[in-house]
């Protein structure tokens, strides 16, 4: 179990992130997501230590990292930044953390193995794509059977067959009890990975709930209608309360009212419908809603609004 | 259970023991090319230009005054050991400084202090080992330095093992070699780069030493002296100049103690800063 209290951490004027409290259990994937700059990295830096906050804690199992006594049979981080020396091979760089922990040598092979990077471990890291670098963080993580994972972007840089892999791999563990915490600026990715949630926006809680739950309250209901006769069905849907937003071609979307009563609308007026679907809104669009207040580094379509994907 | 959960892991004994940062941080320093070619450049340099200038004093013999032969004639050790060990140190040096300095450039500080999240044992352990590595090394290259160039200018300026001061001062040259490694290493923690941290030490070693001796009157004396590898270096002195102000002991000691100084200051820095 990870436990932030009241986490404040500065860097010069700037502050990464303010005041943040949340708990990450165990037994399920949970999912800090957040824009870039949302301080999410900062925030896992604090956790292990690399990092010193300037107000609040943050524990693991109810210690400090800084007092784990084998720290990697413990906590398994994956770091958004590189941490391996390019000079010196995939194997030796495991070896020499593993060494550092009393463990094995047959383990290092273990989890060469298991990331799939047998074929180049006796290869300098510095010629490594940004995939095979990334598997040797997840080997690194996974090195000392951590009951706790960390894992800031994993599926940075990775080929589909490698996300895929990654997901399994994050799901699996957790459904082994252990806690997994994985960062990402992708709410689709989160939300076909983790159970549980933790958002946040300019370094602070946006939100702390199941995943469900978070798409639940943050995408709203929409309904797509097509009519030859669309103009006379926004006043009807307006009449009723609803909003419509004629897109061209006689289709409107709508919200405020279900699909049952926009059908009832259109019975009782008496205009044709082409099209009648209730759809959801993009849990992309209502992540962007959500933080748009607190993205760092937004560009101007995205800041107004109006967000150029449509 | 799964292909994440290892078969080949002892339970965890939760302690974190200074051996095993020992052996971590000796699989670190041979891992890397840069340090076994630093290395390899060590022996080469001191060795190779031991040879070279001794051979050229040999030879040259007769167009010396008779005042710089009876120079040389009167402490060949120093005359032997000044020459390409003095050019060896530098790669020493770089070393040093390389060893920290690298794991800030490519962020492998990261994965270090990870798994030995105190920190200054891992400083300590590195240390200990890089500090054994070279000094071992010197030893053996200030011996072999030394046999080389007695060989060699034997006929103009015999020299043995056995005569006063000599012993201790080819032992010297392998001690102040393993400190300037130490001295260099804090140097490259304090500045956490690699390129600027050779340059700082470079310019201890080279550049302030000379520009002390502008300094005019009896200041500018005891600043010459007791700077770093000044002070050093008499160690690898087999007689006492008439100039000197400090002994050889005394020297290495003021040379220890700038050391331990900046080893502190370092220890602190890393505990202090984020990683």
């Amino acid at each position: 179990m990870i436990e932030a209290k009241n986490l404040t951490k500065r860097y010069g004027d700037r502050v990464a992130v303010r005041d943040l409290s949340f708990t990450v259990e165990p037994g399920r994937v949970t999912g800090f997501l957040g824009p870039n700059g949302a301080g999410k990295s900062t925030t896992m830096r604090l956790i292990l230590g690399l990092d010193r906050p300037h107000q609040g804690d943050a524990t693991i199992g109810g210690k400090h990292y800084r007092d784990l006594g084998q720290p990697l049979r413990v906590v398994g981080a994956l770091l958004e930044a590189r941490a391996v020396h390019t000079g010196r091979s995939a194997y030796n760089h495991l070896l020499c953390l593993a060494q550092t922990q009393g463990i094995p040598k047959k383990r290092v092979d273990e989890v060469i193995e298991l990331v799939g990077l047998s074929e180049v471990a006796r290869k300098r890291t510095g010629g490594f794509s940004l995939g095979m670098g990334q598997r040797l963080g997840i080997a690194v993580a996974l090195l000392g059977d951590p009951s706790v994972l960390i894992l800031d972007e994993p599926v940075n840089g990775l080929d589909p067959e490698g996300i895929l892999w990654i997901r399994n791999l994050m799901k699996q563990l957790a459904s082994e009890g252990r806690t997994v915490f994985v960062s990402s600026h992708l709410m689709n990715e989160m939300a076909v990975t983790a159970e549980h949630l933790i958002v946040i926006g300019r370094g602070q809680l946006i939100a702390d709930c199941s995943t469900e739950e978070f798409i639940e309250r943050s995408t709203k209901q929409i309904v797509v209608v097509r009519s030859p006769d669309a103009e006379g069905l926004v006043g009807a849907i307006t009449a009723e309360g609803g909003t419509a937003t004629a897109n061209g071609d006689g289709m409107l979307t709508v919200t405020d009212l279900d699909a049952a009563r926009v059908g009832q609308l259109a019975a009782a007026g008496g205009f044709v419908l082409h099209e009648l679907t209730p759809r959801r809104g993009s849990l992309e669009e209502a992540f962007m809603e959500l933080t748009k207040e607190s993205v760092e580094y937004g560009t101007t379509v995205a800041a107004d609004g109006q967000g150029g994907a449509r | 259970m799964t292909a994440a959960t290892s078969t080949a892991l002892a339970p965890a004994d939760g302690r974190n023991r200074f051996d095993r940062l020992l052996l971590a941080e000796w699989t670190k320093i041979r891992s890397v090319r840069s340090t076994i070619w630093s290395l390899i450049l060590l022996v080469v340099l001191s060795v190779g230009f031991t040879a070279l200038f001794t051979a050229l004093t040999a030879t040259g013999w007769d167009d010396f005054t008779e005042r710089d032969q009876a120079l040389i004639a009167g402490d060949p050790t120093s005359m032997i050991l000044g020459s390409g060990f003095m050019l060896g140190q530098l790669t020493v040096c770089v070393l040093g400084v390389m060893v920290i300095g690298s794991e800030y450039s490519t962020g492998m500080i990261r994965a270090s202090v990870l798994a030995a999240p105190r920190r200054l044992p891992m400083l300590a352990a590195k240390s200990v080992v890089f500090g054994v590595l070279v000094l071992v090394l010197g030893v053996l290259v200030s011996f072999a330095s030394f046999y080389l160039g007695a060989a060699i200018i034997n006929e103009k300026a015999p020299v043995s093992i056995g005569d006063p001061g000599v012993l201790r001062a080819v032992v010297g040259g392998g001690l102040y070699i393993a400190v300037l490694g130490l001295f260099a290493l804090a140097i490259g923690s304090i500045v956490r780069h690699t390129a600027a941290g050779i340059t700082g030490v470079i310019g201890f070693v080279l550049v302030l030493a000379p520009l002390a001796q502008l300094i005019p009157g009896r200041a500018g004396d005891y600043i010459h002296a007791y700077l770093p590898s000044e002070a050093g270096h008499l160690i690898a002195q087999a007689k006492q100049a008439p100039n000197d102000l400090l002994t050889p002991w005394q020297g290495y000691g003021v040379f220890c103690l700038w050391t331990a100084a900046l080893l502190l200051v370092a220890a602190f820095l890393l505990k202090r800063r984020d990683a």
